[in-house]
C-alpha cells in the first residue's frame, strides 16, 4: 500500500504549493498592468537590449489589483498601482523597497514626480504615467451646442446623449464624479451626501447604455456610445480613430490620478524588476510609451515625443484648467462601506 | 474492530479522501471562519478581530443614523433576482431540452453522434468569449438587431444591456447542461412502451405525460440542478451582457472582495449562496423521495 500514501503525500505537496525557490538567473518577469495601458511592442525591445523575457496581465481596476495581491497566489514582478493606493500597500507590507532614487536613469524624472506625497523618498515606487478622467463626448451628435465644461454634462446629459452613454464601471471613480458634481468631498463620511450622491447616480442610471471599464477606446472609437466618463489617454486614443471626439475637464474638479511601477513583496524576480524599472525611465522609452498609448509620462522626454497628439485636446490641457485637477485620494473604512452602500443600492 | 478490509479501504480511498478535504474541506472552512471576522484598515481580513455573526445581520439589518437597527431589503433583492432569474433560466431550458432531447433520441445512431458533438463543441472555448460573441449578435449593430429590423422595420432593438440580454446569454451558456442528461434517459428509452401506451388506449400527449415524462425525470431533475446552481452564482453573464446594470449573487460578491475592500462580508454572502444551493438540493431530494413512495 506504500505508493497511495506517496500519491497521498505528493497531492498534499502539490496543493499546498511550496513557494518558488528563487531563481533570480532566469530571464522573466511578471508584469501585471491595466488593461491597455502599455505599448506590447515595446517589450521586445526590451527583451532585445536586456534578455529579459517579460509576461504581461492585465486587470481593470486598482480594486482588482489589490484583491490579488491581498489573496497572496498571484506572483508578480511588477505592479501599477494608482498613487493613492501606495500608503495602504508599504502600511500592509504587500510592496517591497526598490531604492528608485538610487536607480541610473532616476535623474531624468521631472522633479515634481521626485518626492511625491506618498513615497517623498521615491523608495518603494517609480512613476508610470499620469492623466485624469473627465467626459468624452462626440462632438457630431450635438454639432450646434456649446457644451459647458461640467459634470452636469453626463449626469444630467442633454437629450440627443441619452442612451447612448456609459460610465466607469468603478464604483470609486463613478461615486467621485458625482460627488464633485454636488460639491461634496470625494471621501465623504456622511450618509447625507451618501444619499444625495445615490439620488443623482439612479436618475443617470436610465439613461445610460452601459457600465464597463473594458475595451473602453474601441467603444467610444466605434460609436457605440457618444459620451462616456472617461480617461484623457483613452478619450485622445478614441479621438484619433474618429474625429469628432472631444473631451471636457469638468471644472468642478477632475480627478487627476498617478500610476506608478511597484514591485510586490513576494514577487519571484525583483531583480529583474528593478532592470524593467530602471529601463522604463529612460526618456526614449517612456516616450515611446506615451507616443503610443497617450498618456504623460513622468521622464524629461521631449525630444522623442511624436507629434501626433499634439491637436488632441484630451492630453493637452489648457495650462488655465491646472487648478481644476483634483489627486484622487484613499477613503477611509467608513467612506468605503457609504460608497459600497451606494453601489449595491444603485445596481441593486 | 478494525479488519484488513477496512484498512485496506480507508487506505485505497485516502488519495481522493485527502483532496477532498485539502481541495473542498480546509478552503470552506476558512471561507466560513473568515465571514466570521471583521475586515483590515487598509484591505484584507482582520486576523485577530472576535468572532461575530456582524456580517450575517448586515444582510438583512442596518444601523439608520441615529443608531435604532431596521430591516432592509437591499441584498434580499438581489438574492431574490438572482434565483428567480436561475428558475427562469431553468424552466426555459427544461421547455428547450425535453424536445431536443427526445428528438435527439430519435435519430439513427451516427444522428445522434453528431448532435451530441455539436453540443458539447461550444465547451470547446471558455464562457467568457462565448459571452462576448453574444455581446457583438445582440448590439444595436449586430446580427439579431439586422434581421428584426429586416422582419418589422423600426427602431433598434436594444436588446444588449438589459435583463432580457442577461436571460438569453444564461440559457446558452447552460442549456448543454440540460440536454445532455435528458438524452442520456432517452436514449436508453424503450420505444416498445410507447407502442403499448397507445395499444391501451392513450393519445400522444396522454402517453408524453404518463409515460416519457416520469421515465425522462431523473435527467431533468439532474439537469436541473447542472442549471440551477451555477446559474445561481453567474457572474461572467450579468457583467457582460447586462452592461453592469444589475447585480447578482456573484456580482455582489465580486464586490466585495474588489471594490468594496470587505472580504468578510464577501464570504459570509458566499456562505449564504452555498446555504441556498444546499436548500435546493435538499428540497429537491425530498421532492423525489416523496414522489417515489
Amino acid at each position: 500500500m506504500k505508493w497511495t500514501n506517496i500519491v497521498a503525500t505528493g497531492l498534499l505537496g502539490l496543493t499546498v504549493g511550496a513557494p518558488v525557490a528563487a531563481q533570480e538567473a532566469e530571464k522573466v518577469l511578471y508584469f501585471y498592468n491595466w488593461t491597455d495601458y502599455y505599448p506590447i511592442e515595446l517589450l521586445d525591445k526590451f527583451k532585445t537590449e536586456t534578455g529579459i523575457e517579460v509576461i504581461l496581465d492585465g486587470y481593470d481596476s486598482n480594486d482588482t489589483l489589490i484583491a490579488k495581491l491581498q489573496s497572496g497566489g498571484a506572483n508578480y514582478d511588477v505592479i501599477v498601482p494608482s498613487g493613492y493606493l501606495i500608503s495602504g500597500l508599504v502600511q500592509d507590507g504587500l510592496i517591497q523597497k526598490i531604492n528608485t532614487a538610487e536607480m541610473e536613469n532616476f535623474p531624468t524624472l521631472r522633479d515634481s514626480f521626485k518626492s511625491p506625497e506618498f513615497d517623498p523618498a521615491r523608495e518603494y515606487t517609480a512613476p508610470y504615467l499620469w492623466g485624469v478622467t473627465g467626459i468624452a463626448y462626440d462632438s457630431d451628435v450635438v454639432p450646434e451646442a456649446e457644451m459647458t465644461d461640467s459634470w452636469k454634462e453626463i449626469f444630467e446629459p442633454r437629450e440627443e446623449f441619452i442612451g447612448n452613454i456609459a460610465m466607469l464601471d468603478i464604483p470609486a471613480d463613478a461615486i467621485s464624479a458625482a460627488s464633485w458634481y454636488l460639491g461634496i468631498p470625494q471621501c465623504t463620511e456622511s450618509s447625507e451626501d451618501a444619499k444625495r450622491i445615490l439620488e443623482v447616480l439612479e436618475a443617470q442610471k436610465p439613461k445610460l447604455k452601459f457600465y464597463s471599464a473594458d475595451s473602453t477606446v474601441d467603444r467610444m472609437a466605434s460609436g457605440e456610445v457618444a459620451m462616456y466618463m472617461l480617461w484623457n489617454g483613452a478619450t485622445a486614443r478614441a479621438a484619433a480613430q474618429r474625429e469628432s471626439i472631444r473631451f471636457i475637464y469638468p471644472e468642478e474638479g477632475t480627478p487627476q490620478f498617478t500610476d506608478n511601477f511597484a514591485v510586490p513583496i513576494n514577487a519571484p524576480h525583483p531583480e529583474n524588476a528593478k532592470i524593467f524599472i530602471n529601463w522604463m525611465m529612460a526618456p526614449e522609452n517612456a516616450a515611446a510609451v506615451s507616443n503610443a498609448i497617450a498618456y504623460a509620462n513622468a521622464v524629461q522626454s521631449e525630444e522623442f515625443m511624436s507629434d501626433q497628439w499634439k491637436n488632441i485636446e484630451a492630453i493637452n490641457m489648457p495650462e488655465e484648467f491646472s487648478d481644476r485637477l483634483r489627486p484622487t485620494e484613499d477613503c477611509s473604512p467608513t467612506a468605503r462601506d457609504l460608497r459600497d452602500k451606494i453601489w449595491t443600492r444603485l445596481k441593486g | 474492530m478494525i479488519s484488513r478490509e477496512n484498512i485496506r479501504r480507508v487506505t485505497l480511498l485516502s488519495p481522493s479522501l485527502t483532496m477532498l478535504f485539502v481541495m473542498i474541506g480546509l478552503p470552506l472552512a476558512i471561507l466560513a471562519w473568515i465571514s466570521l471576522l471583521q475586515r483590515g484598515v487598509t484591505s484584507g481580513v482582520d486576523w485577530s478581530a472576535p468572532l461575530g455573526l456582524d456580517n450575517y445581520i448586515r444582510l438583512l439589518w442596518e444601523e439608520d443614523f441615529d443608531g435604532t437597527i431596521f430591516f432592509h431589503t437591499r441584498y434580499l433583492e438581489v438574492v431574490l433576482r438572482s434565483v428567480l432569474l436561475a428558475a427562469g433560466t431553468t424552466f426555459f431550458c427544461i421547455i428547450v431540452g425535453v424536445p431536443a432531447a427526445l428528438w435527439m433520441a430519435s435519430l439513427p445512431k451516427r444522428g445522434r453522434d453528431v448532435i451530441v458533438l455539436l453540443i458539447t463543441i461550444p465547451f470547446w472555448t471558455s464562457l467568457l468569449v462565448r459571452n462576448y460573441a453574444w455581446l457583438i449578435i445582440l448590439r444595436d449593430d449586430g446580427s439579431v438587431n439586422w434581421v428584426v429590423n429586416a422582419l418589422i422595420p423600426g427602431d433598434d432593438v436594444g436588446l444588449l444591456y438589459t435583463n432580457t440580454a442577461v436571460f438569453i446569454g444564461l440559457v446558452y451558456s447552460f442549456l448543454p447542461f440540460m440536454i445532455l442528461p435528458i438524452y442520456a434517459v432517452f436514449e436508453k428509452f424503450d420505444w416498445s412502451l410507447l407502442e403499448a401506451a397507445y395499444d391501451l388506449g392513450a393519445g400522444r400527449a396522454r402517453a408524453f405525460r404518463k409515460v416519457m415524462l416520469p421515465i425522462a425525470m431523473p435527467g431533468i431533475t439532474a439537469g436541473a440542478m447542472l442549471v440551477f446552481i451555477p446559474c445561481l452564482g453567474a457572474f461572467i453573464t450579468p457583467a457582460l451582457l447586462g452592461g453592469g446594470k444589475t447585480l447578482m449573487i456573484g456580482n455582489l460578491i465580486q464586490l466585495q472582495f474588489g471594490p468594496s475592500r470587505n472580504w468578510p462580508f464577501g464570504a459570509s454572502i458566499s456562505i449564504v449562496l452555498l446555504a441556498l444551493m444546499m436548500l435546493f438540493l435538499m428540497g429537491l431530494a425530498l421532492w423525489k423521495n416523496r414522489r417515489s413512495q
